[in-house]
């Protein structure tokens, strides 16, 4: 009998923390892939701490982030980039009041293989590279060879603030090619001395190596004093002020705590307020 | 519950579900349609096939879908040209020269290689092939036209291969000991005889292959390299339109004209591989008469 018990007692006692889950408020989550990763160890640290607490996270970027939070269906939108104007106008229309804040600070490098001798690129000539304009390495002052240029997906939130930051809303030129992750350029640039490509500062590693930008190194600092020209704030954005338990997660994302993940995770952490 | 009613209950029932199936298909043709081409408000159908220009996301925006569809066209192309020759000379040898114990062995091989997820080939296409095409020839990118193209082989090849070979098992036996009767070698009877009297068979397992590359989107997503301009050799990049519709879907705003355009994409591609399809269906009912060797 005895060991029946057991078990019976621990699914009855399960239950009953269900059933207080069940109680709990739930948030939805859902945006940028770039701001997916902070999202997920902060959520999951968060909810370690606050037992019952149910928060659901999906990527799908930033656009449809600021949709779903348009039409009711998500209490957080990750963005990296700010809201535009025809969605702050859409979500006059439906009474939603897009509340913005910021959680972190991410820097966009552009980088090449380690066997490329290029050192620094300026933003006008990064522009020029991506818009197709110039197209031989050895015009910035590399080897005789074609530059292949790698982009992110029309759809990345990366491809929004480089297009923004970089190319001035002029046109990447048509032969850049196009890579759907940062994982994915990673691949495609480390071994190949022809590629350049751009990356979020916290997905750089040792197989790949980061250009500096008009002389600027990419780093916290750099990124924080907005020095290294290619950097950009992430959001997440909320109907209105946080409420509840949307609003305690959030605090914790500002925290000391949440921010020291922030940084672990590869991104710039917010400077402590006050 | 006598057997006449328990007959017509069955008959009912499979009437029924495949009706069901074929209504399926036509919702969905109707739902591409319905969301593709409120696009034709915006630009003309000519506009859409032929401009040079994809910048959906632009404003204006523009959507010249000509070089994706020279991407389909080509990565398709040069698949088959490498599918057609393996898979046909597989089918041959399998089925005429190789002895009982080595058919089994490659038949099931074949299928194998039919039932490889296409991401696994993506996945092997862009961090294996890849680099090893990139460094060891030099080239700029191996994300190219011929490491798509490779990747679309592999998976055409079981295709085109299972099917010929069924083809060239139906041809009559009597044919090939006529053939032998008056002479002829093991490789005339095969290239004279097997081969033209199971050609309508081969010859639909051919287009057959080819719309499964046509269609085919994660190998192209992942290994074709992407860029949206027509190439200028074979080791250019290019973003065939499957690739283009799931990378951009995703973000595409509802209701908006990159989110047509899209869908506008997928009627062409549509209405490529339905054609491919009739022509397969014609060949195949075409050539019936010269024999038993048909499907």
């Amino acid at each position: 009998m005895n060991h029946y018990l057991k078990p019976l007692i621990l699914m009855i006692s399960l239950l009953l923390v269900g059933a207080g889950a069940a109680f709990a408020e739930n948030i939805v989550i859902k945006g940028s892939t770039t701001v997916l990763p902070i999202a997920q160890v902060t959520l999951e640290a968060y909810m370690k701490a606050n037992q019952g607490a149910n928060i659901s996270l999906s990527g799908g970027g930033s656009g449809e982030g600021i949709k779903a939070l348009i039409d009711g269906s998500t209490d957080i939108a990750n963005s990296s980039r700010e809201i535009k104007k025809t969605e702050l106008e859409l979500a006059k229309s439906k009474n939603v009041e897009p509340k913005e804040n910021v959680v972190a600070i991410d820097a966009i490098v552009p980088i090449v293989s380690p066997r490329n001798k290029v050192r620094d690129l300026t933003v006008d000539q990064l522009s020029q590279i991506y818009q197709g304009k110039i197209t031989n390495w050895k015009e910035v002052g590399g080897e005789n060879l074609e530059i292949v240029v790698i982009s992110r997906d029309s759809s990345s939130g990366t491809f929004e603030a480089w297009g923004e930051l970089v190319l001035k809303g002029a046109k990447v030129s048509p032969r850049a090619q196009l890579q759907a992750s940062s994982g994915a350029i990673v691949q495609a640039v480390s071994k190949n001395r022809y590629a350049l490509g751009y990356i979020g500062l916290g997905y750089i590693d040792k197989s790949v190596k980061a250009l500096t930008v008009n002389g600027v190194q990419a780093s916290d600092k750099t990124a924080l004093s907005k020095e290294f020209p290619v950097s950009r704030f992430l959001y997440m954005y909320t109907n209105g002020e946080p409420k509840g338990e949307t609003a305690n997660y959030i605090k914790f994302v500002l925290s000391p705590a949440g921010q020291a993940l922030v940084k672990k995770e590869g991104f710039v952490p917010l400077p402590r307020k006050k | 519950m006598t057997s006449r009613v328990r007959e017509i209950i069955i008959r009912n029932l499979f009437a029924f579900l495949a009706f069901i199936s074929v209504m399926l298909l036509g919702l969905i043709v109707l739902f591409l349609f319905r969301e593709g081409l409120p696009l034709f408000k915006q630009i003309s159908v000519n506009r859409f096939l032929f401009g040079s220009a994809w910048y959906p996301t632009y404003n204006p925006p523009e959507y010249g879908i000509w070089p994706l569809i020279v991407g389909s066209v080509i990565v398709t192309a040069f698949s088959c040209l490498i599918a057609v020759p393996f898979g046909l000379l597989s089918a041959v040898y399998i089925s005429e020269i190789a002895p009982a114990w080595i058919k089994e062995i490659l038949k099931s091989i074949i299928e194998l290689l039919a039932g490889l997820p296409s991401v696994v080939l993506g996945f092997f296409g862009m961090v294996i092939l890849a680099p090893w095409m990139q460094e060891t020839f030099d080239l700029p990118t191996g994300l190219n036209i011929v490491n798509a193209s490779l990747m679309l082989a592999v998976m055409a090849i079981p295709t085109i291969s299972s099917i010929s070979e069924d083809a060239l098992y139906a041809v009559p036996r009597e044919y090939k000991e006529a053939s032998y009767a008056l002479g002829a070698t093991k490789y005339e009877t095969i290239v004279k005889v097997a081969i033209p009297a199971a050609l309508s068979g081969i010859s639909t397992a051919v287009i057959l292959g080819m719309s499964r590359a046509i269609g085919e989107t994660m190998v192209v997503l992942m290994v074709a390299g992407g860029a949206a301009a027509i190439p200028r050799g074979i080791f250019d990049s290019v973003r065939p339109m499957p690739a283009s519709i799931a990378a951009e879907m995703g973000e595409a705003p509802f209701q908006s004209g990159h989110y047509h355009a899209l869908f506008a994409t997928g009627i062409v591609l549509f209405i490529i591989t339905l054609i491919f399809n009739l022509i397969a269906d014609h060949i195949s009912n075409r050539f019936k008469e010269e024999g038993s060797g048909t499907l």
